[in-house]
């Protein structure tokens, strides 16, 4: 993925200008900024839900505009908020965003993306009776379906995570990165993530307002 | 990217596919809710029990304005009950990535307007003929009713999703959903209600049944398109 001379603006306000951004596979990057300094505008440009003020998006060569709907079965997003249904069980959760994203849906994988996130014992457990960790450890599970989509952009993915959690969690990112591909991420912690050493990209910098 | 790059990102995903899976999704999450599933119903149920109440008793003037009650009460269930269509989907970040799944955004967005149908409109459906007997009307005329309602239902969910969808994340959006749906509604509210009055007076409904079928076809044509877009817009 490629972006070039990326401006995002958020209501009145410019948030990025002039940003040059390219994922290579086998990498991870660190988005890094303090709050309000357009983090999540930036990965939902890149995801395709905003539209940048200026600049294009590319992904394997392709604008992303024109790419449509292929071009969503190129990455994963996982936002903010988990996009769990709270009275649906995890498992059920999980399966219906799988299957809309053409991963794979069948019990067993299911089941091992969960127990991946060390959730699974809870995999029948209604998602409104989970605390913030675990919901979040389900909606990361995606990842695990998600190994053969190049692209992740994860935005926050360590927030609520307990030290298991987050060593999982680098594990499932540091096999992607292994296996050719790419990650985009946002975090307030730094890192622990030793393989692949992270690319940090700061938003600070050219975020002249 | 080696490997990633030679096999298919994830495999494609059918439009009925697509379709099937939000479906299902929405009935098993009205069947965990129940109560809040069986509210459109009941309102639809109450507001027409009302009618005979205020009006007085008096059979000729029940059996002439049963159709028109039965008609504009079900109109405002479907607008109470579309307003939460897409707003708690929105909330909990699951129509994000509903909008990011490898298809295009119009099988969503008729997929959600079937559920809505399915869980108010043929539930108002089956319960139009026994209102219907307590206004006392015919049973040739209560066939007219439920046929009316049967293609005049989809329409008021498709353009309720529709207000829904342009007015998703807007504060005091209820109101404005039935403000823009209403007028957009009207065409099969009177002929819904016609036909039942035609039938009434001895005639064939067949022209009042054919407007409401062609208004079905042209909703169904337009409305899912512009409900992706709409919510193209509202999640930006």
């Amino acid at each position: 993925m490629r972006a070039s001379a990326l401006a995002v603006q958020r209501g009145d306000r410019v948030l990025i200008r002039g940003l040059d951004l390219a994922l290579m596979p086998g990498t991870v990057t660190w988005l890094r900024g303090s709050n309000g300094r357009g983090k999540t505008s930036l990965l939902r440009v890149l995801a395709g839900l905003s539209s940048a003020t200026q600049g294009s998006v590319e992904v394997l060569g392709r604008s992303a505009r024109d790419a449509g709907p292929s071009l969503r079965s190129q990455f994963v997003f996982v936002a903010h908020q988990n996009g769990l249904k709270d009275d649906l069980t995890a498992l059920e959760s999980l399966q219906f965003l799988a299957r809309l994203h053409g991963l794979p849906a069948d019990a067993a994988s299911l089941t091992q993306a969960l127990q991946g996130m060390g959730i699974g014992q809870r995999r029948h457990a209604l998602v409104r009776t989970l605390s913030q960790g675990q919901r979040r450890r389900v909606a990361l599970a995606r990842l695990l379906l998600a190994k053969t989509v190049p692209l992740w952009l994860l935005d926050e993915p360590f927030d609520a995570l307990d030290t298991q959690g987050v060593d999982a969690l680098n594990t499932v990112i540091g096999d992607h990165a292994a296996a050719g591909g790419c990650v985009l991420l946002t975090s307030h912690q730094a890192l622990s993530l030793r393989s692949p050493v992270p690319l940090l990209l700061d938003l600070q910098a050219p975020a002249a307002a | 990217m080696s490997q990633a790059h030679d096999q298919p990102a994830a495999s494609a995903v059918s439009w009925w596919g697509v379709l099937g899976a939000v479906v299902a999704r929405d009935l098993k999450l009205a069947s965990r809710r129940r109560t809040d599933a069986l509210l459109p119903l009941a309102f639809f149920i109450v507001a027409i029990s009302l009618f005979p109440l205020g009006v007085g008793p008096e059979p000729r003037m029940l059996q002439d304005m049963g159709a028109g009650v039965v008609w504009v009460c079900a109109l405002l269930a479907a607008m109470l009950s579309v307003t939460s269509l897409f707003a708690l989907d929105l909330s909990d970040g699951s129509l994000e990535q509903m909008l990011l799944a490898p298809h295009n955004a119009v099988a969503l967005a008729l997929a959600k307007c079937l559920g809505h149908w399915l869980l108010t409109g043929l539930p108002l459906i089956v319960a139009a003929p026994l209102v219907g007997l307590s206004f006392g009307l015919s049973g040739p005329a209560l066939l007219a009713l439920v046929g009316g309602l049967l293609l005049g239902t989809p329409i008021l969910s498709l353009l309720g999703a529709l207000g829904a969808a342009l007015t998703l994340g807007l504060r005091s959006s209820g109101m404005l959903v039935i403000l823009i749906v209403l007028p957009l509604a009207t065409p099969a509210l009177i002929f819904g209600a016609g036909a039942v009055a035609t039938v009434q007076s001895g005639q064939s409904a067949a022209g009042h049944f054919s407007l409401l079928g062609a208004l079905l076809i042209v909703t169904a044509l337009g409305a899912p398109a512009a409900i992706a877009a709409a919510l193209r817009i509202s999640t930006e």
